[in-house]
């Protein structure tokens, strides 16, 4: 409210005189596109929680329920991934603004979904988890993805970035680690249908590989000049 | 070939006689009862769980004989039974989706056919290969091998009554099942998603066991499409996948026959798959399972799902983990 009706009102009257100040209350492309992407990715949750209270999650929800916070994890996960190449075919840095959000809020539906691990498969059952995850390789290695998410998210704030330094950036290179993990995670449970885990690692394969041909570029030996 | 033009004819002109109608046309049948009976309009009352433990609108069998083999455990409601499960000639994964994808499905006109080492081979039309026998409901425990179960009020025949009719030949060891192939009515049956044609097998002495059924029916109606329409195999001691649906070929044989999971990933679903608790599948626990509605593992699994007395004379002498 104060900032439509003093940007409308004449500078003379307000005593708003330069033209940087303005310019910052008005609602930047970056700021809705972040308010958009932030609703878009609670959507999932959201028809969850209504599906759960409409009895619409099927005759087997906790397996659905599961199956659904898994596919968006790597939704958002993924999303996050493209905002370095977007950056960089569009030159749009701001974009960078919208990267920790989607990684945290991969790191909230991996909560969701170890939980739904915990008390829909398990019930709480601390032996058969145990179990679980030294026993079948696809539980270990989601396990491990849960466990890296956890740590990009606790380091997340700008208190870490600072203390960190250097070791920050390493330390969040392990998300090229999830995503991978994640798919394998995602293959190796699919009892007959690859068709959705195949379109994960194609869309992987992209990611990283357009990450690997720019670092390639960078690298590669700039042709010398012929000597005449 | 007539029943093929059904959507055309309106439910009134359709002959008792017909089996199989558009589900829904029954629907607007029973939503004209349900209205009357001021219970809503435009059917609403149809879709509450009463309604559905009544069955789906489909025609009734008649002539259904009760059966002491059934379980005195309460059935699973019929929309669950119909709107949760496997069938990956209509959709991949468990869900809803073989009742969304099998709606125009239609199982008329269907023959099956009775061939290899019997006596009496042959081809039936399905209502003739089943009418000689007493229709009897046997309500049983189904345990799918993703460790979720229903209890089910299924309709049928002793698949014995059949298999003594063949008059299969000493040399035949096993019986070999297979599914209708036609991508047409199985749509997924145009991808490689399994290999196609879905089979199955049985040992002939589980085959002739008293508790396997051939059934063609469900909470005394004829089966949906997407439970299996319209005669599939029940063999309620084994996980879910035994259960071969829209069968149209028993073929006898001296061989173990190769069942399609089996080939599909041979370290995870055996021949046997019998529901066996203490023997977990590769990637999850068979220990417990999940009665459907339900968001817990809320049963224990039970030895041959509880069924051990009549079948595990069966397997003596067998390793069941290995054999599993």
């Amino acid at each position: 409210m104060p900032i439509r009706s003093r940007a409308s009102t004449p500078a003379w009257i307000s005593g708003a005189t330069s033209e940087p100040r303005v310019e910052a209350r008005r609602l930047k492309p970056i700021t809705v596109l972040r308010v958009a992407i932030f609703l878009a990715a609670l959507t999932p949750a959201a028809l969850l929680v209504w599906g759960f209270y409409t009895n619409d999650l099927t005759a087997n929800p906790g397996d659905y329920i599961t199956d659904q916070t898994g596919t968006w994890i790597l939704g958002t996960l993924f999303a996050s991934l493209t905002i370095t190449p977007l950056r960089r075919l569009t030159g749009w840095n701001e974009l960078v603004k919208l990267r920790r959000m989607l990684g945290l809020f991969a790191f909230f539906y991996a909560t969701l979904h170890l939980l739904t691990w915990i008390v829909f498969i398990h019930y709480f059952d601390v032996g058969f988890m145990v179990e679980d995850v030294f026993k079948r390789p696809f539980i270990t290695v989601g396990m491990t993805v849960f466990v890296i998410l956890s740590l990009l998210a606790i380091t997340s704030n700008r208190f870490s970035i600072r203390k960190l330094g250097r070791r920050w950036q390493s330390l969040h290179r392990l998300v090229y680690v999830a995503a991978i993990g994640g798919v394998i995670h995602f293959w190796w449970l699919v009892k007959a249908d690859i068709t959705e885990p195949r379109r994960w690692a194609m869309g992987l394969a992209v990611l990283l590989g357009l990450r690997m041909w720019w670092a390639y570029r960078r690298k590669a030996p700039r042709p010398r000049p012929a000597i005449s | 070939m007539l029943i093929k033009k059904a959507s055309d004819i309106r439910s009134s002109e359709i002959t008792p006689k017909s089996v199989y109608l558009r589900r829904r046309e029954f629907i607007q049948a029973s939503a004209a009862v349900v209205g009357a009976a001021g219970l809503g309009a435009a059917g609403l009352g149809w879709f509450t769980d009463d309604a559905f433990a009544q069955g789906g609108g489909l025609p009734k069998l008649p002539n259904v004989k009760k059966s002491p083999l059934s379980t005195t455990e309460a059935p699973s409601a019929y929309e669950y039974i119909t709107s949760y499960n496997n069938f990956y000639e209509f959709a991949a994964g468990a869900g809803d989706g073989p009742k969304k994808s099998s709606g125009k499905f239609k199982p008329t006109p269907w023959s099956i056919a009775v061939e290899g080492l019997v006596n009496k081979p042959g081809t039936y039309n399905v209502e003739d290969f089943i009418k000689p026998f007493q229709l009897e409901e046997r309500i049983y425990r189904f345990r799918c091998v993703e460790a979720w179960s229903f209890v089910i009020p299924w309709v049928g025949v002793p698949l014995a009554d059949l298999i003594k009719r063949a008059e299969p030949t000493s040399q035949a060891k096993f019986v070999e099942f297979t599914t209708l192939q036609d991508a047409g009515r199985f749509p997924m049956q145009r991808t490689d998603l399994l290999e196609w044609p879905y089979k199955e097998g049985l040992r002939l002495d589980e085959a002739m066991h008293p508790l396997t059924l051939m059934a063609v029916g469900l909470y005394g109606e004829v089966l949906p499409a997407q439970n299996g329409a319209p005669i599939r195999l029940v063999v309620p001691w084994k996980y879910g996948f035994k259960n071969i649906k829209s069968i149209v070929k028993m073929r006898f044989v001296d061989k173990q026959p190769v069942n399609t999971w089996q080939a599909m990933a041979r370290n995870e679903y055996g021949f046997y798959a019998n529901v066996n608790p203490m023997v977990d599948h590769p990637r999850w626990s068979q220990a417990r399972e999940k009665r459907l509605p339900s968001f817990i593992a809320n049963h224990r699994t039970e030895m041959f799902n509880g069924y051990a007395d009549q079948v595990q004379s069966l397997y003596a002498g067998m390793d069941l983990r290995r054999n599993f």
